[in-house]
């Protein structure tokens, strides 16, 4: 697990660079409470060993912090981190008995509970060591999205969509972790190198995604704005390199696994272009982790000898 | 020469032949020869000698009489002095004939003449029936009696018989040395063995990591025609039998079946050197090389050592118990079994003894499957790993059957990449057992 925790070391730095204090006592914040509540319930209420030094804790601490705004208000993420660790985890019992990804029900639990907070960006840049009343403006899927149902082109809404540039390095409004699409890439590099995840379901996902967004683009590029753009704004870098990696919640064979990015990279967007949410990848992923069970079933590793057999 | 392998999982342990470069040495007889009944899968044989008799090495002293069952021979002259179950290396207690050694005569039906025999004139039944006189069984681990083998079925056909000089389990090298060592034998050894197959063509797989012996043995096969020697890769399990045939010839032995269903048989070299030994020169199999091995010893060592000798005496002439050994394998460091005692007699399954110091030895505790599907890509059978130890956990015997669990070949891929330290390898032994045990009782109402 501490494999991950440096993988994300990249987008910590942006995420400093770029909303300061906040970030940290986010981040800072998110792991302990984490940390304590997984510490707290194995030993209190399992009435086990808890075994902190795994890791997981931490990952899932990190990476909830990077799923919100950084002015999020401490009270929440501290809920948030209990709903993560002690609903999503530790109810199922314990690392590898989940079904879904704690960061992200944790996430979409505050999303739920708490929709002005957590729909306040923070302006990158601007308010590094402001704590409260942070300076916020729209995200740019939040942009794009508003902009079309108001009946505005694309063109039209381009002065207001940040440029390439500014999507790979982060200087751009959104959760504290996926603003960067450079530093993420950089981090799921180092993952694959080390060989934590296979580049099945991240490849699989964006390659949908680029090929879903690609299509409608050919089709309207007034009313659907280019697959790019897609790849790089929101939560899909972060979300296709180390949420949807998670081993506990996702397929157990490399079919399988093609089968999960495919189908988190379709859901995603449905619910980008035609949902309610501006944002639909910790949705997509989590219902991809529902069918997961469905997906081993189906998609098992050939057996030694097999196709032998059916040639008979 | 293009390295030939097999596509499927596979796993890559430190290599470790500390040994590959000390030639054989013929060990002193033991005082005492325990040689147990039941050294081939099957029946175990019955013996045909009581307390008191004096017998010769070389002398039959047990019959296997069922189909599946191998004859047992004295390793040394001597006295019978009881028949009683000891401990073996299973870590049950089984029956073993008791002998108290008296100098070393052999039978004199024996050759025991060094030169090389190379022409055959028996007839391939009568080759069969001396292989199973002689008590030769599978020397590659799995001791399947190899008279067994070498009747093909009703309705298939052998076509190419495989040599398995791959030794792919770390550390262990007897059958690099007895390559090097003994290399034309062995070649004459399957010429034998295609005799009484009739085929034509025979392969020999040996791991890249023994340049030696490939170059040797592609030398001396310039006189044989029809004996290949093929280069592979180094991958474990790379010596398993159905990787070894998928590499050679391509081909996959289909689930539950044997290999001869595509064509091939497959010998262990120590095996062919046997049946030289048994079909030129009359000896019965009651010694084998054995690999005596581990980071303590000085001096890593090979003997050729009488079945029978207790683990002990091999450790001792190796230097000696090494101080803080924390555990003794028989076998290597993948599908290996921890001896719960020194005594434990040598027999003809035994292929080295691996000795770790009390850190290597150490298990770590097991955590929670974090379902990572690490043993899912090691797996050179295509099975899920993962699945299988919780349904042997929760006693599913039916499901893990109808996962394939019979396929496992015990590998031991999947917990060697196991990041929780599962013991994946003994739950699916011990799922292997139980569902086996149970096909045979449903079978039998």
């Amino acid at each position: 697990m501490w494999g991950v925790v440096v993988a994300l070391v990249p987008a910590f730095l942006v995420s400093l660079w770029y909303f300061g204090l906040g970030a940290f006592i986010t981040t800072a914040l998110a792991v302990l409470s984490c940390v304590f509540i997984e510490f707290t319930i194995a030993r209190y209420i399992l009435k086990e060993q808890p075994a902190i030094s795994d890791g997981s804790a931490v990952v899932t601490g990190i990476l909830l912090a990077f799923n919100v705004p950084s002015s999020i208000p401490w009270w929440q993420l501290v809920i948030g981190s209990i709903v993560a660790i002690g609903v999503a985890k530790m109810s199922f019992g314990g690392l590898g008995r989940n079904p879904f990804n704690p960061a992200l029900v944790g996430r979409v639990f505050m999303l739920i509970s708490f929709p002005e907070d957590m729909t306040s960006w923070p302006l990158p840049l601007q308010n590094r060591y402001v704590l409260v009343d942070a300076l916020t403006g729209p995200t740019s899927l939040g942009v794009v999205k508003e902009g079309v149902k108001n009946g505005e082109t694309i063109t039209q809404l381009a002065s207001q969509i940040p440029d390439y540039t500014n999507l790979l390095l982060g200087n751009i409004g959104g959760s504290l972790g996926e603003v960067s699409a450079a530093a993420l890439i950089l981090g799921g590099l180092y993952l694959l190198y080390k060989k934590i995840i296979t580049w099945q379901i991240p490849v699989s996902y964006l390659l949908t995604v680029f090929l879903f967004t690609g299509v409608l683009w050919l089709i309207n590029p007034e009313q659907y704005i280019d697959p790019v753009f897609h790849l790089l704004a929101g939560g899909l870098m972060l979300g296709a390199i180390f949420m949807a990696t998670d081993m506990v919640t996702s397929p157990m064979t490399l079919k399988g696994m093609l089968v999960f990015g495919v189908g988190c990279g379709l859901l995603t967007v449905l619910i980008r272009v035609w949902g309610a949410y501006p944002e639909g990848v910790s949705f997509a992923i989590l219902i991809m982790n529902a069918v997961t069970p469905l997906i081993n079933k189906g998609f098992k590793p050939t057996l030694f000898g097999e196709k032998v057999k059916s040639k008979k | 020469m293009m390295l030939k392998t097999f596509s499927k999982g596979g796993v890559h342990p430190e290599e470790n032949k500390l040994s590959s470069g000390s030639p054989i040495q013929i060990l002193p007889v033991p005082a005492e020869a325990r040689i147990p009944l039941g050294q081939s899968l099957g029946s175990p044989a019955k013996a045909i000698v009581i307390r008191g008799d004096i017998v010769k090495t070389g002398q039959l002293i047990a019959r296997g009489e069922a189909f599946i069952s191998a004859n047992v021979h004295s390793s040394v002259s001597g006295k019978v002095v009881k028949i009683e179950e000891i401990d073996d290396q299973s870590g049950y207690r089984r029956p073993a004939i008791i002998i108290v050694t008296e100098g070393d005569e052999w039978m004199d039906s024996i050759d025991r003449s060094a030169s090389l025999r190379k022409e055959c004139r028996l007839t391939p039944e009568e080759i069969i029936e001396k292989i199973h006189e002689m008590g030769v069984v599978g020397l590659g681990g799995a001791t399947f009696p190899t008279k067994v083998k070498m009747i093909v079925p009703q309705g298939k056909k052998a076509e190419i018989l495989i040599l398995n000089g791959v030794e792919c389990e770390p550390y262990l090298t007897a059958d690099h040395r007895l390559m090097l060592e003994k290399g034309e034998e062995i070649l004459v050894g399957a010429t034998i063995l295609m005799k009484a197959l009739g085929v034509k063509k025979a392969a020999i797989g040996i791991e890249n990591n023994k340049q030696d012996a490939i170059i040797h043995l592609s030398k001396l096969a310039e006189d044989y025609p029809g004996i290949q020697v093929f280069s592979l890769r180094v991958k474990y399990p790379q010596g398993a039998e159905k990787q070894l045939i998928k590499a050679v010839t391509g081909r996959e032995v289909p689930s539950m079946k044997l290999p001869v269903e595509v064509g091939c048989v497959v010998n262990n070299v120590g095996t062919a050197f046997a049946v030289y030994e048994a079909v030129q020169k009359n000896k019965p199999l009651f010694e084998k090389v054995v690999t005596v091995t581990g980071k303590q010893f000085a001096k890593p060592a090979n003997f050729m050592v009488r079945i029978g000798t207790p683990i002990a005496e091999l450790v001792g002439n190796a230097g000696g118990l090494p101080e803080g050994t924390g555990k003794v394998v028989s076998g290597g460091p993948m599908m290996g079994k921890a001896l719960n005692s020194l005594k434990v007699p040598v027999v003809k399954g035994t292929s080295g003894i691996l000795l770790f110091d009390t850190a290597e030895a150490r298990r770590q505790p097991a955590r929670n499957c974090i379902r990572c599907a690490r043993c899912v890509s090691a797996c050179p059978m295509g099975l899920e790993p993962y699945l299988l130890e919780k349904q042997v956990i929760n006693e599913m015997w039916e499901e893990a059957e109808g996962n394939h669990i019979m396929d496992c070949m015990e590998c031991g891929s999947c917990q060697y990449v196991c990041p929780s330290s599962r013991p994946l390898l003994d739950y699916l032994r011990l799922g292997k057992n139980k569902t086996s045990q149970l096909k045979r009782t449903s079978v039998d109402k």
